[in-house]
This record gives C-alpha cells, structure tokens and sequence, in this order.
C-alpha cells in the first residue's frame, strides 16, 4: 500500500509553501546579522556614536524579521516528521543528525545571543556587547552549514548503506556526509545569497532615505557598507553558483539537463540554450536559441567531456530501474528469512539501484513483477517537469547578473561621493529591494523542483515518502498555515514599513523630519 | 566506520540515548517552561499594561535561546529515535499543529506587541500569548498522558511505515487531560516562581499567592495521576527474550498489557520511587516557599518538580517510549526504535561536546540579565518589549 496521489501533491504544496515563507526570512537574517557585526565594529573601533545609531536601527529591522524566521523555523523542524513519516523513518538515521548538531551548536548560539543582543547595551561593556553581535552573525551562519549539510544529502546521498534489517538507509561515514561537495557548495552559494539579499535591503532603504534627504548621515554610511558588502556577496554568489551547477554535471545529470532543456546529448562541448520553449509530452524543444559550445563549457569545464541529454538519462534509468526490480526481490527474500545468505548478498550487489525500483510503487505494489510499459513510464517519471525549471534558472541566473552590475556601479557611485544626486539610480535601488527574494525563491524552485520525483536523489521517490494522512488533515493544516502565514506576513510587513518610517532614532538636538539638517558635508568630513 | 572501533556497545548507547531525552525534555520544561507560565499567567497576574510589559520584558531576553530546547528536542528524537519522531510527530499530526500555532505566535507576539502603543493591539496580542502558554502546556501534558495510554498506531512489518488509526479527540480522554491539566499548572507555577523571584511589587505579591496554589494544585494532580496509573491504567510488559543490541525493528516482540504494569519498574528498581518523590515534595515546598515569600528557592522547588514529573514518566514506561493500545507488540521500545550504532556514537560526541559550550554560555547571558525587572528598568531600553 502507498498513500494517494492527492495526499502526495497537498504535502509537497504544503512543504514548498512553508519553506518558501520560511526564506523569506532567512536569507535577511543570515546577511544582516553581518551587516550589525560590522557596523558595531566600525562603531567600537572608531568610538563615533552614529555607528551605534546605525546598528540600533538596523537592529529594529533585523529583529522584526527574525522573529518570524524563528516562528517559521519550528515548523521546518517538525514537519519532517508530521507530513513525511516514512522519510523521516528511510533517512533520519543520516538526516537527522545535521538538523541535531545544527540546534546544539549553531541555533543555540545565535539565539541565546540575540536576547542580549537587544537587551544588553547598557549592561555590558561596548567590547563585549560586540562579541556578542558577532557570535550571533557566527551562530547564523554556523546554522546554514548544517542545513544545508541536510539539504546537500538529499541532492547527494554519501556516506550511507541501505540496511534490510532495520528497512532504512545508515550512515556509515559522517566525515563524507559533512564534507559532501555539493553541500559545501550550496552552503556557500546559500549564504552569499543572503549577503546579496541584505545589502540589497539595506541599500534600498537608504536610497529612499536619500530620496527623501531625511537621515542622510546614517543612510550615506549605511549605503557605503552595502554597495561593498553586496559588490562582493553578488560576485560570490555568481561564482559559487557556477561550483554548484558544475557538481550537478557529476551528482544530478538529469535535474541539470532538464535545467537546460537538453533533450538529446550532443557532442561535446554542448551548446547553451539562451531561450527554448520545451515540449514534455513530445520530449523536444518547439524551438530554441543555441550558443555553440557555451554549455559544455560550463558544464564539464572541459570542451571534450559529453554531457549526456534527458532522452539518454531516461534511458539508463530503464536499466536501473531493471536493476531495482531485482534489488526489490532480493529484498523481499531477506525480509522473509533473515538468514538467507545468497539473498542477501544479492541484494548487497543492488541496492544502489533500490530506489529506482521504488518508482514502480506508483503503478503496483509486487515490483519485482513489472510490465515493460510500467518500467518505461517509471522511467519517463525521472524527468521533472522542464519548462518552469528552464526558466526560474534564467530569471535566478540574470538577475545574479544584475546585482552584479548594481552593486558595482553602486560602489562607483559611492567612493566618487556622487550617490546623493544620483536620483534615477536611488530610484532604482528602492524598486530592486525585492529582487533578490525573487532570485532566491527561483534557486530553491530549480534545486528542490529539479529533483523530483526524488526526495533523496536516487534512493527515495517523493511519493512513497509521506505520512499516511487523510487529505482532510492536509486540507485543515494547509488551511491554518495559509490563514496564520498570510496575516503574520501583513502584520510584520507593516511594523517593518512603520520602523523604516520612523527612522533611526537622531542625536539630542537634531529633528528627525527637517531635510537637510544632518545634510552638512562638513560633519562627513570631520568625522 | 567499523562499529567494532567504537567504544561504547549499542545497549550502552542506546539507554544514554534515552537519558539524553530525558535531559532534553527536562532542560525544555525547566527553562521554556517558565515562558510559557509566565505567558499564561499573563491576564491574572497584571492588572495594568505597565505590569504586562514587565513580565513580558523579564522573559524577553532569554525565552529564544529557552524555546531551542524544544527544537533541538525535536532534531534529536530525529536523529537518535527516528521511527518514534515519524510514529509520534504524524500520528499527533493535528495536536502538533495546534502546538505549531501557539508557538508561532509566541516570538512574533513577544517581539511585536509593544511596537505599537495602541490598547486593542496590544491587549489581542496579550491574550494570544496567554492563549499559546496555556495551549502549547496542555498539548505537552496530554501527550504524554497518552504515553501512558498507549497511542492507536502500528507499523507496517514489511516496510516499518508507521501507520495511525485516532483523530484529534481521541487524545482528550479523561486521563490524558488530567495530564494536560497538570502540565498547565506545573508550568504556570513555575512561571509564578520565576516572577515571585525576580519582579517586585504587587505583580510579585500576586504571583506568589497564585502560584502558591497552582503549586499545590500540580503536587495533587500529579499524586492522582500516580493512583490512576497504579490502580486504573494497563501497562504494557514485553515477553519472551530481548536482544538489547539487535537491529532496530519494532515488529519482531511481543507485548501483553497487564493492569498497573507500568508501576513494575518502581519496584524492581526501587531507587526509581526518588522520581515521584520529588514531583510531589518539589510542589508542596515552592508552594509553601512562594506563600513564605521566598525567592530563589520558590524557583528551585518548582524546577526539582518538573523535573520528578518528567522523570517519573520516563521511569514508568521504560524500556517502552510509545506503547502502541492498537498492536502492543509494535509499540516503540529503547531496543528496537533506535538510531544505528555509529550514528548513535556520532550524536554522543557531538552532544558532549556542545551541550557543555551551551550551558555554559545560557549562564553567561542570565549573569548579564540578572536583577529585578521593574518598570523603570523596561522603560529605559528602546529595544524592551
């Protein structure tokens, strides 16, 4: 027996859309918490009183974003376990060991800190209140290496056999699962979008001050750390993105081909599709603009190495889904007697392939006994949908582009002293501020959409992986979450709209609404 | 790795896994705990909005750190129980929901309530955060009331998919809400401690005598409760022979369910009875301490209740962690609901070595923060809630 399909569609719904809510918040958080650290430094090394301004300000915002990434992040924690019982039971041995350490080492720290963060500035020396705003951006970003430690097993499943005794995957090399190459890169990939995401925000923010000429002291300064802080974050985040599709040559073939819209493999080096328009039914492209060797290039790095096309990939899936089949009987025959050797070392040599033959759960519960048309379309179910994987990989890879040039001429605009009567740029800031959330969101889509029908690449099918519920229990938490999310994100949106309004809060003396009165170069000066 | 290379054999780590839990959920209950009783204790405790802003603010800079006991809980039943966090966390799936809703709401109340002066604003959020105390105590304590009642699940023998057969009202029997009633007022109480400790004045004046009561109420709940278990509950007893080191697979026991069963460890290992002992003593005393008023040691007493509470639970149902009412013999044991021998190292080692970094700054922060919350003090920080 495996659950219905309604069931299956409701619980990825209800995973995307909480995940997808929960980085809203991350991302802000992961690169903010620097942003403080860095501003406090600036403060506690120069001893000019705006820098601390500056990091009280930016607090207010941090914390009004941080309090629902935290309220989001629980239900990240529980519902592995809620809505997909059964992965929780296939992986946990191995994915459950990152999401522990993550709480004991990296989620403790940051939250622990961030309590004295808000409510020890007047109790502990400036020194010491700056370690503290350190150890918080530390603990933030020590929570993503294991995230996406998490995260980088399910694309790459190292370190781990299958065991029929206990009917789930084991680790057996934690030092391989740490060091798993495509979460090291989707780590660092992961956090300098975050860095790009928060400059952005700060950048944002200040323009409009700018705009406005209201706290043009705190919004100069502020926008100086963000052209730097993100000229740099959007560099990495491209390059480092680049490692990450690069490791997809090697780990996930088929969620890069379909990325690409790359029906049949050419020979090598491949070319890039700028613009396609994909025909799943069909398995071919209606039309596509080519640039000669462009992919290979990127891809293997190399312009001798193929890259194999979805048609081919579909087709070794075939063969490891026979494979499967016969992992499947020979894990059937152990389950029945435990003590049958030659099953047992048969399924030694298959398992690999086990989770190819779970893919024929979808069209019959005996496996082993599969027609050559079941096996065919199991086969053809390898290839994720590829036409919104086409295209939310270019919108995420332009706009990476764009911050790119944004930041830089930001940077320019900056250490020439021009930003202030650059208005159409300011103009252009305050429009971008939410541009790299649609960045951010369109990279999860390709990594976790471009996986299926996976939830572990290779090992476990979505579908057999969630909690026998009933569509009723489905429809009523979807329901609340929608409700609760929707009214939360009013809510925060709105108190973070009436902080930035107000303003940072101005020195004795000085109005916070009359343009112009902190807008004295020489007080830039003499600083 | 070779698990002959690890030092400790699996029985070895799997029953300090199961102490590991216990320290988890101890550590939960004492530190969040009180977040959550202050926060229920919230419309009886203030009268004036000056009064709710100090309770709020004496929480408010350690309840984040406090909640990640639970998440930390939860990421370690994952990884060193997995079958028990995918049986429990999917069969309560509608009790976890309304547990995720309160606890939701609660940093965004903390954070949000005060950043707008006005009175309907806050007063909604008021009764939100007293709301999900209140909730997310009772949906605590009535899970763990239906430990003891064992829980209508199985698991699948062929693929050792969990499988659940209750809805959401069948968790509220008479029995299972006397533990959620517990549980709200052991939490409440020991929210009163910490605010009869550290506030003054006539919020202190009234946590003491409300939490006096509440304290004497958790010690009579919780001696009911201990009858009830003796004389009304089954108890569930594994026959025939146990590999303690086997690999992990619930189906493969069989368990009968014999009436006071769960009393059989309090007198094979009559040390265990320390853990009932201090339940009840731990609730007499605060409630005596609080009505004397005392300070830290209020707090203290209510802290060594908790902890007896939990612990007597623990004791009661071992080796059992989720006896199932539906097929007792696929209930989920320390034997055979474990994590694989070398993750279960792996976690060990990880533990030791963050869980004293932890501790040892969560007592950094709360020397810093240390003193009576009074409203001058919530009125002099820009940053207070």
């Amino acid at each position: 027996m495996f659950p219905e399909l309604d069931l299956v569609i409701l619980s990825r719904l209800q995973f995307a859309l909480t995940a997808m809510y929960h980085f809203i918040f991350v991302p802000l958080t992961l690169g903010l918490s620097f942003l403080l650290a860095i501003m406090e430094s600036v403060y506690v090394m120069t001893g000019r009183e705006i820098w601390r301004r500056m990091t009280m300000f930016w607090g207010v915002l941090f914390g009004i974003n941080f309090a629902l990434g935290v309220g989001t992040g629980i239900v990240m924690e529980f519902q592995f376990g809620m809505n997909w019982s059964y992965y929780s039971h296939y992986v946990g041995d191995i994915f459950g060991a990152p999401l522990a350490i993550e709480g004991l080492m990296a989620f403790f720290l940051e939250a622990t800190f961030i309590g004295l963060f808000f409510f020890g500035w007047n109790r502990m020396s400036k020194v010491k209140h700056l370690m503290v705003t350190w150890l918080v951006a530390l603990g933030t970003n020590l929570s993503a290496v294991w995230i996406l430690v998490a995260n980088g097993w399910m694309q790459n499943p190292v370190g781990a056999v299958f065991n029929p005794d206990t009917m789930r995957m084991e680790m057996t090399d934690f030092v391989a699962v740490v060091l798993n190459p495509v979460a090291q890169a989707k780590f660092v990939h992961t956090v300098a979008a975050g860095y790009v995401s928060a400059a952005m925000f700060v950048a944002a923010i200040s323009a409009w001050y700018l705009l406005r000429g209201r706290h043009l002291d705190i919004a100069k300064r502020s926008m100086a750390v963000a052209a730097s802080f993100g000229l740099a974050a959007s560099l990495s985040v491209v390059v480092l993105g680049d490692e990450s599709g690069y490791l997809s040559t090697e780990h996930q073939k088929m969620k890069l081909a379909a990325m690409e819209s790359m029906w049949e493999t050419e020979a090598a080096p491949a070319s890039f599709n700028i613009v396609a328009w994909p025909n799943q039914a069909e398995r071919r492209n209606e039309f596509a603009v080519h640039v000669p060797w462009a992919m290979g290039l990127i891809g293997t790095r190399s312009i001798s190495k193929q890259m194999p096309g979805i048609n081919e990939l579909v087709d070794s899936a075939e063969r490891r889904i026979a494979n499967g089949m016969r992992a499947y009987a020979a894990l059937e025959r152990v389950r029945a007697d435990a003590d049958d050797r030659q099953a047992r070392e048969l399924f030694a040599e298959t398992w690999p392939d086990l989770g190819y033959g779970l893919l024929l759960k979808r069209y019959r519960d005996d496996v082993q006994n599969a027609t050559p048309d079941e096996i065919e379309a199991a086969a053809f179910d390898t290839v994720p949908q590829v036409m919104p994987l086409f295209w939310t990989f270019r919108v995420m890879v332009a706009l990476g582009f764009y911050f790119i040039g944004f930041f830089a001429f930001a940077f320019w605009l900056v250490s020439t002293g021009r930003i202030e009567n650059s208005r159409r740029f300011l103009k252009i800031a305050l429009w971008s501020i939410a541009l790299p959330w649609v960045a951010i969101q369109c990279g999860w889509f390709v990594a976790e959409f471009g996986r299926q029908p996976w939830v572990i690449e290779g090992v476990l099918p979505t579908f057999y992986a969630v909690s026998g519920l009933s569509v009723l229990d489905l429809v009523i938490s979807l329901l609340v979450f929608f409700v609760l999310y929707t009214t939360l994100a009013i809510v925060g949106f709105r108190l973070l709209l009436k902080a930035i309004r107000k303003g940072p809060e101005e020195p004795s003396g000085a109005s916070a609404d009359a343009p112009g009165v902190q807008a004295d170069p020489a007080m830039l000066t003499a600083h | 790795m070779d698990v002959s290379m690890i030092p400790l054999d699996y029985a070895t780590l799997r029953v300090i896994w199961w102490l590991l839990l216990g320290v988890l959920l101890i550590g939960f209950a004492v530190m969040d705990g009180f977040d959550l009783g202050v926060a229920a204790l919230l419309p009886v405790v203030a009268k004036t909005d000056e009064e709710r802003r100090v309770m709020l603010n004496l929480v408010g800079p350690v309840w984040e750190g406090n909640q990640v006991w639970l998440i930390t809980g939860g990421g370690a039943i994952f990884a060193a129980w997995p079958l028990l966090y995918a049986a429990s966390f999917s069969g309560l799936y509608l009790a976890m929901l309304l547990l995720l809703v309160a606890l939701i709401l609660r940093p965004v109340g903390f954070k949000y309530r005060s950043k707008l002066p006005d009175a309907r604003w806050r007063s909604t959020w008021d009764w939100l955060l007293c709301g999900s105390g209140v909730v997310a105590s009772l949906v605590f304590g009535v899970a763990m009331g239906n430990l003891l009642l064992g829980l209508p699940f199985g698991v699948e023998p062929a693929t050792l998919r969990p499988v659940y057969e209750g809805n959401l009202f069948q968790l509220f029997m008479p029995f299972a809400l006397l533990a959620g009633v517990l549980s709200v007022t052991m939490l409440a109480a020991h929210g009163a401690a910490l605010l009869a400790w550290r506030t003054d004045g006539d919020i202190a004046m009234r946590a003491r005598r409300f939490g006096g009561w509440l304290a004497l109420a958790t010690g009579a709940l919780f001696a009911l409760g201990g009858v009830w278990v003796a004389l009304g509950l089954d108890g569930h007893v594994v026959t025939g022979t146990v590999d303690v080191a086997a690999a992990s697979n619930p189906a493969l026991k069989t368990v009968e369910a014999v009436e006071g069963a769960w009393m059989h460890n309090f007198s094979r290992w009559p040390w265990m009875w320390l853990a009932p002992v201090l339940g009840v003593a731990g609730s007499l005393l605060a409630a005596l301490l609080l009505w004397r008023g005392a300070r830290v040691s209020a707090f203290l007493a209510t802290s060594t209740a908790i902890t007896g509470v939990i612990l007597t639970v623990g004791f009661a149902l071992f080796p059992f962690l989720m006896p199932s009412s539906l097929q007792p013999g696929m209930g989920l044991t320390v034997w055979d609901a474990s994590s694989s021998h070398f993750t279960l190292w792996v976690m060990l080692l990880a533990t030791v070595v963050f869980l004293p970094i932890v501790l040892f700054y969560t007592g950094y922060v709360y020397r810093v923060m240390r003193g009576t919350v009074t409203p001058e003090s919530v009125s002099e920080n820009p940053n207070a809630y």
